[in-house]
């Protein structure tokens, strides 16, 4: 019987992964068809990959996309280290419902209305003070950092819960002011919640197609706008190419990420 | 308390993690009614074992005969055996009455007979007027208490406790001691403890096994193990030792050079080493006009004291040799007879002296 | 619990010195989150509460505004009509019922994969565990919109699948697995297990194994110890992965437009059309409103959880 279940669970896992991961190696797989019609394979080449790197519109939105989502992570890590180690350590927050309510609902609200609220704002703010003049740049960033700010509060907020508090309170039982306490004992202990904290925000921000597409403007598409205008009716094999990019670049970066960590776990 | 018959059959044992032997042909026989310890420090393979004669682990080899039935290969949940974690394990989400019911349901008993059980069990250990309480609101010796009526309820064949005085303080772990030992005579269940602590081991067990990386080393009631221990590290582990060396000198007379005494003892000494436990040595105050040498008796400087209320230890430091010895306060004195660096005499019985294997 | 008063903690009572409260970083960790979402997040959900009880009209923008000096006076142009019509035509609640039933499928199907995939991570040593976080993690960072891409793909009438099936002669005509409700449902199951997992694992990983093990020992098989014992105690971590799916497919708008097909409509697709296509911002704010109304029980158990969730 226990048998039995080694079985499913060795079958379950497989099945989960496999399901996750056959998509995506299908279009790693067509990226190399030099047919134009990507479902007819011709042959092996990298045809797309060059187009893909000659592809001015593409190359410009993916720039953009990197500048928002270098800033926007940024910002959010800022701002989301304060939301979690606020609801994770200070007592007395004015209307602390509220603060928890405007703090980690971004976390669950569909995107449309999200979107839909940011574009709202940006016209009314234009209308009323001349701000922003167009919407572009400017307020994509903004808003991308405005929903990400509650990833990064979740993140930090369950590190410090789980931290033992004592290790504080010690500090200043031996005389360190509370500044003093923050940035020499919790900071260092929530450095690598920030590290995940930043990374999900660059990813999200990234990613990120509808928000965008309700605040960008002229001259500020975004990679994801680009694509999906591209796929929207069709396939296209420069999307394939780009794939498989963004397929290698993750899996290095987690492979980076995994042999960093261990190195460090065995230094300790 | 025992009789002859062999209730729990552990054979030929061994089990592996990766290339760690955890166990290494691990064989004991335990009696039925019988309160047993597995006795040992971290790592000795004692939680291991435990584990696979609740049926968590399998073993690599050997096997587990309960009452002439071979268990080894059925899962926990088939096992007539059960265990009281050192945690308790008691199930956060049910209140105390709950938990004591939950394998009671699984054995499709009739509905009287399972409140009647409960009932029993709740008396027995006094927690009825704790039944509807949640576990996170009693004490750790009450969810103690419950973690045990959840497996009597069950009327075990056998018990296995897992460290069950670790977690309470020392008047509680007394009083502890004193009621599961009540208990298991009331029941005849018959318990098998596991602990690292010694004195545990020694105040509850009828008989008791000393384990190290994955070896029984010896097998005997607290009497035995602690008098006549199996080698150096048993008899180290078990209270405190004073082992000695002796050589045979031109008089074919047996020697401590370290203590600088003849020794005489009543059975021989083959590995010329022998333990001499502390409460086993006389101490008294050196008299001008003693001689230097002497048999079972030997001359010392005291180093340090520990007045402990019914008995006080001294550590007694020779030229060669630091040794303890411990003595019953019998009469009370003002001031204690012996101090700081006083010179002592020693001695001690040529039966006192035991000889021991490495 | 007792309360512990810290050296230095600051016992909120005014007065307080004014440079010494702006030298805390206490004061700048709360002041600065709430200038920003309340004027980036809350503000614009006002706006749209605001421009949703708003009069339609010509322009830019296409709303009455709300407060205006006309000559007979001080006005105030606010209407419930723009819920009463999204209340009453059927067609707008036909689209929240799609995206509900959506939400509810893709979220009991997460459940039922991620659960088991999440409790055996759990479960395994942790060498083992970090390796397959690793591999879980990866389809979470590769975008998402490329992963529905993918199924595109794989679903179309010459797309992956049919040619195989075709090639290996189970079937002559291609299938049509594309552009239908089971290729959303499909969709939005794949871009959002991860969502379920990983919340999922990370209250698992803290579950006491004994627990499992006592109940086991006190006769429970397998499949009774799971429900008797393993999910009333995962019930937090369940909440928390459902909320992550659940509540932003409701509003899920780009996987549909790829995967799904003309014959239904969601809700996400009609706020989009609404205000894009008929630039009826007062209709599109109101459905946007009465979404975020019927996701407030959601939101709050969200949070509820949320907070039980870091309890422990």
């Amino acid at each position: 019987m226990i048998k039995n279940l080694n079985f499913l669970k060795i079958g379950l896992l497989s099945f989960g992964f496999m399901f996750l991961y056959f998509p995506i190696f299908t279009l790693v797989f067509y990226s190399f068809n030099d047919s134009e019609r990507v479902m007819v394979w011709t042959s092996f080449s990298f045809r797309w990959y060059s187009e893909l790197f000659h592809n001015e519109q593409i190359l410009e939105a993916f720039y953009t996309s990197l500048k928002v989502a270098f800033l926007s992570a940024s910002f959010a890590t800022l701002i989301g280290v304060m939301v979690g180690y606020s609801l994770a350590r200070i007592k007395y927050i004015p209307f602390r419902i509220f603060f928890i309510f405007i703090g980690t609902s971004p976390l669950v609200m569909p995107e449309i209305i999200l979107g839909l609220s940011f574009l709202l704002f940006f016209i009314t703010t234009n209308n009323l003070i001349g701000f922003p003049s167009s919407k572009g740049f400017l307020t994509v960033l903004i808003s991308h950092i405005t929903f990400s700010i509650a990833f990064v509060g979740v993140i930090i907020q369950a590190r410090l819960s789980s931290f033992d508090k004592n290790i504080e309170e010690a500090a200043q039982d031996l005389g360190a002011m509370p500044n003093k306490v923050f940035w020499k004992i919790t900071a260092p202990v929530i450095l690598p919640s920030i590290v995940s904290g930043w990374l999900l925000s660059f990813t999200l921000s990234l990613d990120d197609l509808v928000v965008a597409s309700f605040t960008n403007g002229p001259g500020a598409n975004t990679l994801p706008i680009v694509v999906f205008s591209k796929v929207r009716l069709g396939l296209s094999p420069e999307v394939n190419a780009l794939s498989a990019i963004v397929l290698l670049v993750v899996m290095s970066a987690a492979l980076i990420f995994y042999f960093a960590n261990k190195k460090s776990n065995i230094q300790k | 308390m025992s009789s002859n018959e062999d209730f729990l059959i552990i054979d030929n044992i061994s089990k592996r993690f990766d290339d760690v032997v955890a166990l290494d042909k691990v064989s004991v026989k335990i009696k039925r009614s019988e309160l047993f310890s597995l006795l040992g420090s971290s790592g000795c393979g004692k939680s291991t074992l435990l584990r696979i004669i609740a049926g968590f682990e399998k073993p690599d080899e050997g096997r587990i005969i309960l009452d002439g039935q071979d268990i080894t290969d059925l899962p926990p949940y088939l096992r007539p055996l059960n265990i009281m974690f050192q945690n308790y394990a008691l199930f956060p989400h049910l209140n105390v009455y709950k938990n004591i019911e939950f394998g009671l349901k699984e054995e499709k008993l009739e509905k009287n007979l399972i409140e009647e059980r409960i009932n029993e069990a709740l008396t027995l250990l006094e927690l009825s007027a704790l039944q509807k309480r949640k576990i996170n609101e009693i004490s750790g010796g009450q969810q103690q208490r419950v973690a045990l009526a959840r497996c009597l309820v069950k009327k075990p064949k056998l018990l296995l406790l897992d460290e069950p005085l670790a977690a309470l303080d020392k008047k509680l772990r007394i009083q502890t001691q004193f009621e599961l030992v009540n208990l298991q005579f009331k029941l005849g269940i018959t318990f098998i403890i596991v602990t690292h602590d010694q004195e545990e081991a020694m105040s509850l067990s009828d008989r008791m096994a000393v384990m190290q990386q994955g070896n029984i080393l010896q097998i005997g009631t607290p009497v035995e193990v602690y008098e006549t221990p199996g080698n150096e590290y048993i008899a180290n582990f078990i209270g405190t030792a004073n082992i000695f060396e002796v050589n045979k000198n031109q008089d074919s007379k047996l020697y401590s050079s370290t203590l600088n005494a003849f020794i005489n003892s009543a059975k021989a000494i083959p590995t010329n080493k022998f333990l001499l436990r502390p409460e086993k040595i006389e101490i008294s105050k050196f008299k001008e006009g003693e001689e230097k040498t002497q048999t079972n008796k030997c001359i010392g400087t005291v180093k340090e004291i520990a007045y402990l209320g019914s008995y006080t230890k001294y550590l007694i430091k020779t030229d060669k040799a630091t040794f303890y010895v411990f003595q019953q306060n019998k009469f009370f004195t003002e001031n204690l007879n012996i101090k700081w660096d006083d010179k002592v005499i020693c001695s001690w019985n040529e039966n006192s002296i035991f000889p021991i294997n490495d | 619990m007792t309360k512990s008063f810290a050296p230095g903690m600051k016992i909120q009572s005014f007065p307080l010195m004014i440079s010494e409260k702006l030298k805390s970083y206490k004061f700048w960790f709360v002041f600065t989150p709430y200038f920003w979402l309340v004027l980036f997040f809350f503000i614009p959900l006002a706006l749209i509460f605001k421009i949703s009880i708003s009069i339609a009209e010509w322009g830019m923008p296409p709303y009455k505004d709300l407060f205006e000096f006309t000559e007979n006076g001080f006005q105030i142009n606010a209407t419930l009509n723009n819920y009463i019509f999204v209340f009453s035509d059927f067609y707008y609640f036909k689209s929240y019922l799609n995206s509900l039933s959506l939400a509810f499928t893709s979220t009991l199907i997460c459940l039922v994969i991620g659960f088991p995939i999440a409790f055996y991570v759990a479960k395994s040593s942790e060498r083992v565990r970090n390796i397959m976080l690793i591999f879980l993690i990866i389809p979470f960072w590769t975008s998402f919109l490329l992963r529905v891409y993918a199924w595109k793909v794989l679903l179309q009438g010459n797309g992956l699948i049919n040619s195989l099936l075709i090639k290996f002669g189970i079937i002559d005509n291609p299938l049509p697995l594309l552009h239908n409700h089971y290729a959303v449902i499909l969709g939005v199951v794949y871009t959002y297990l991860p969502f379920m997992i990983l919340p999922l694992y990370g209250y698992l990983v803290k579950f006491d194994l004994n627990l499992i093990d006592a109940a086991y020992d006190l006769g429970a098989k397998p499949i009774k110890a799971f429900f008797k014992v393993i999910l009333p105690l995962s019930l937090p971590g369940i909440v928390a992965g459902s909320m992550l799916v659940f509540i932003p497919v409701v509003g899920e708008f780009v996987i549909p437009e790829m995967l799904g097909g003309s014959d239904r409509l969601y809700f996400g697709k009609m706020i989009w059309e609404e205000f894009f296509q008929n630039r009826d911002w007062p209709i599109a704010s109101a459905l946007a409103m009465s979404g975020i109304l019927f996701l407030v029980v959601p939101i709050l158990i969200f949070q509820k959880q949320y907070e039980k969730y870091n309890l422990k």
